[in-house]
């Protein structure tokens, strides 16, 4: 086992999507039986360069080796001959199937046919040698969060993989279950197994791993042995900062805001998805008039849930919740959730009145309404009656944005408002922004960009497993938040 | 745009294009399969609007119910609720309308006639709620429900003729008739047109101006267009729409049962409909679910109908083309719907891109 100095090698990976560097050489070298943990903020490449280890893209240059020797992949196939598995973020399950067949369909041979006796036994038996017991018999989408993740661990150890790379799997499990996990994943490399945790979790992936490798940019800017590392050295690694070494005072208070009338309030406020597990966690805060709260948070931290609670489009589970009646909401996929494409701009407008008002509607007073959305927001369009589907995205976005700034509203509410937007375009809502918010209108905006967040928020508020910190507004306490730090 | 676009973009004109090309499909089928095509084609005319008496006694009365429940199937549809269950509930709304009417014939007309509607409206819509609590408490597809309901509700009338509504002589697998007073009024002396013709004119009317003037009616079609949008921007409750919009589609189909045996057959038989609840879908689609344009559609439709008897009396062309013919109709809507799509696509990006 100690024959070849690393289990798994990728050398100067370089992946380019369009114009957009993806990976820039980076590197990653695993050792046999170790737990190996790959870290990084979002867009650094993580997701990106074991897809490329476990053949589901190909590198436009560099090298990938198992076991010493020198592999290039033609699909996925060959990497889990090669013997490498990998558990996904978003599950690959057949949610009507049982776990005996999800683990049997990737089978080769379209003769062999499918014994189900044989299937379970199979489970049944990985069950008794691992300790990941499943019912075989059981349907996919009947297991929790958790025994999905763990069918999808055996899915991968039923094609024999030595090298299991797992995508932030406790990015969906409960805290119980994350240490469930992690205690599993030590017996695995115990028993001379080699794991790659793709994780932005700091204080989690030191108290777990073996190794760290440090991604940023596409380049690996960091990599040791996990005792030998401390928390801030792989912190500024990670953010490109060499403050974050000093920064230990995140969680500052702030300078004092003008005073101003409170218009919204959460007071210990938890939601909770469909399978129970609290996407919310017991969070306070306050939106006063006339300023931009940023909110930040990795891909489901919660800022989700907590954005829709703001916006009184989701009901909390506990907590006390107090928003104005009048408050706009500006959702992140507008061509689903903000606009009906097959439906006029005078139509997209009177729906935001469809829920409450009664009796009948005054097409008049839409038109009217909608043209002087469209002439205040300088959407390009044909005219009020043009499809919402027909119009650029830009313009969309200024339409939806007119909408819900319009009737003076006392809160908005919006979700990465400039997704898929140009520069131009992108500009002129944060311009609005700023000018609803020099009219007193109480803003809550989350950006994934988080630059874009911080050039514009008075306050921010980061999530992070389902909890709101509130932090300073700089790059360097929101960026440590956001990996659980404070 | 050349005048052939333009009519194709416009919603009429792609119906008509679907209609015309059913047609002349069909009459091309008909003259390969050795038929006397003008003496199809004059038999069809003669059927159904050749005369007063074809027009009024057979088009517009057939057209009635395919009217009202054409209604019944465009509202669902706006909805986004795919209820091809119709058959059933006029099937539902009929037999409950032919127990009340049969109970309350010693009353006066005025008072019983109201009764007798209202009860085939309720049962219809008790037939769709079945479907609708299936779909709402589980995620049952309405398509698949619905339909299955339509054999049930087939059987359970002819259950009914043969048992407890069997007329006292247990000769004819059929109710008695309904007294004069239950039966809805001729408008037309001479004419078998009855006032269930007015009705669903004027329900047409009112289906219009409801979807496009009130809130409801806008919460339907948000529903139907973008559910996503409707409970996010709109802060509707997708799920109570879609529900009472689905209660709504069975009444109105039940009333077209209702209006069909107190206006034309007086009593429940199993034959009471030759699938008024299917061609009504193919009449909603050629509508384009416009209550209006169902007015125009059920006409059409009640026209090949009535005529597609007189075809077969006097050409000896099987009746079975009329089908043919509505069937091609549906597809021909969808079709010529794609072709829209694609040429509104085309000249939607030019603007689109200048405003970039």
């Amino acid at each position: 086992m100690t024959d070849p100095a690393f289990a798994l090698a990728l050398h100067d990976i370089i992946k380019r999507f369009g114009s957009t560097v993806a990976l820039d050489g980076a590197r990653l070298d695993v050792r046999p039986g170790t737990l190996h943990a790959l870290l990084g903020e979002n867009g650094a490449g993580k997701t990106t360069l074991m897809r490329l280890a476990f053949g589901m893209l190909r590198a436009d240059a560099g090298a990938i080796e198992v076991d010493g020797a020198q592999r290039r992949w033609g699909s996925s196939a060959d990497a889990i001959a090669a013997g490498i598995g990998m558990v996904h973020q978003h599950f690959l399950l057949v949610p009507a199937m049982t776990v005996a067949e999800n683990v049997s369909l990737g089978d080769r041979g379209i003769f062999r046919g499918f014994d189900p006796r044989n299937a379970a036994d199979r489970v049944r038996q990985i069950g008794t040698e691992t300790g990941l017991v499943l019912d075989p018999e059981a349907r996919a989408r009947d297991l929790t969060v958790g025994a999905q993740q763990r069918l999808e661990i055996v899915k991968a150890l039923a094609r024999d993989a030595k090298i299991l790379i797992l995508d932030e799997p406790t990015a969906v499990l409960s805290p119980a279950e994350s240490q469930e996990l992690y205690a599993w994943l030590r017996t695995f490399v115990a028993r001379g197994r080699t794991v790659v945790l793709i994780t932005h979790k700091v204080r989690e992936a030191l108290a777990t791993a073996d190794d760290l490798t440090v991604l940023r940019h596409g380049r690996t800017v960091l990599t040791g042995m996990s005792n030998q590392l401390d928390e801030s050295a792989v912190i500024a690694a990670m953010l490109g900062t060499s403050v974050a070494v000093a920064g230990g005072d995140a969680a500052s208070p702030l300078p004092a805001a003008a005073p101003s009338t409170s218009v919204m309030s959460l007071e210990q406020v938890s939601v909770m998805d469909r399978r129970g597990v609290a996407r919310v966690r017991n969070v306070s805060l306050e939106v006063r008039a006339g300023e931009i709260v940023g909110i930040a948070g990795v891909e489901g931290a919660g800022q989700h849930e907590l954005l829709r609670v703001l916006a009184g489009r989701l009901s909390a589970d506990s907590g006390k919740v107090r928003t104005p009646s009048r408050i706009g909401f500006v959702p992140e996929d507008r061509l689903r959730d903000a606009l009906i494409p097959a439906m006029t701009l005078t139509e997209n407008l009177a729906l935001k009145d469809a829920g409450l008002a009664r009796g009948t509607l005054d097409w008049e007073a839409y038109n009217a309404r909608a043209l002087l959305t469209i002439r205040e927001h300088d959407v390009r369009t044909s005219g009020s009656d043009a499809l919402a589907g027909a119009l650029s995205g830009g313009n969309q976005q200024k339409f939806v944005l007119g909408r819900e700034l319009e009737g003076s509203p006392d809160a908005l509410v919006v979700e990465n408002p400039t997704r898929g937007l140009d520069i131009r375009a992108a500009a002129h809502v944060l311009s609005e922004l700023k000018s609803a918010r020099a009219s007193g209108v109480a803003i809550v905006m989350y950006s994934s960009d988080l630059d874009e967040v911080l050039s514009i928020a008075d306050r921010m508020i980061v999530c992070f497993g389902g909890n709101a910190t509130e932090t300073a507004v700089d790059a360097d306490a929101v960026g440590r938040a956001l990996v659980g730090l404070t | 745009m050349s005048v052939l676009a333009r009519i194709v973009r416009s919603q009429i004109g792609a119906s008509a294009i679907a209609a015309l090309l059913a047609l002349a499909i069909v009459a091309l089928v008909v003259a390969a399969g050795g038929y006397d095509i003008a003496r199809a084609a004059s038999a069809l005319w003669n059927g159904s609007v050749g005369s007063s008496y074809s027009f009024f006694s057979g088009t517009l009365v057939r057209a009635t119910p395919l009217i009202i429940v054409g209604l019944a199937v465009a509202v669902a549809f706006q909805a986004g609720v795919l209820n091809i269950g119709a058959e059933g509930q006029l099937l539902a709304g009929a037999a409950a309308t032919v127990a009340a009417g049969l109970a309350l014939s010693a009353w006066p007309g005025w008072l019983s006639i109201p009764i007798e509607l209202a009860a085939g409206m309720l049962a219809g819509a008790a037939w769709a709620s079945v479907a609708a609590v299936l779909k709402r408490s589980f995620g049952v597809l309405e398509v698949i429900s619905t339909l299955m309901l339509n054999f049930v509700a087939l059987y359970m009338v002819s259950y009914l003729v043969r048992g407890p509504l069997e007329e006292p002589t247990h000769t004819y697998p059929e109710t008695l008739r309904l007294a004069e007073s239950a039966r809805l009024p001729v408008i037309i002396p001479g004419q078998r047109l009855h006032l269930g013709f007015t009705l669903a004119v004027l329900l047409a009317i009112v289906a219009w101006w409801f979807m496009r003037s009130t809130v409801a009616g806008f919460r339907i079609r948000a529903v139907g267009a973008g559910p996503a949008a409707a409970a996010s921007a709109g802060r509707v409750s997708v799920d109570r729409v879609v529900f009472r919009t689905f209660l709504a589609s069975g009444a109105l189909a039940g009333l077209g049962g209702a209006v069909q045996v107190t206006g034309v057959t007086y009593k429940l038989c199993e034959l009471i409909s030759p699938g008024y609840g299917y061609t009504a879908i193919a009449v909603a689609l050629l509508a384009r679910l416009n209550p209006l344009a169902v007015i125009v559609a059920g006409i059409f439709f009640g026209a090949l109908e009535a005529g597609g008897a007189g075809m077969q009396r006097d050409a000896g062309v099987p009746s079975g083309f009329v089908y043919v013919i509505e069937a091609l109709v549906i597809l021909g809507v969808l079709a010529v719907d794609r072709v829209r799509t694609y040429a509104g696509a085309r000249s939607a990006a030019v603007p689109g891109e200048s405003a970039a």
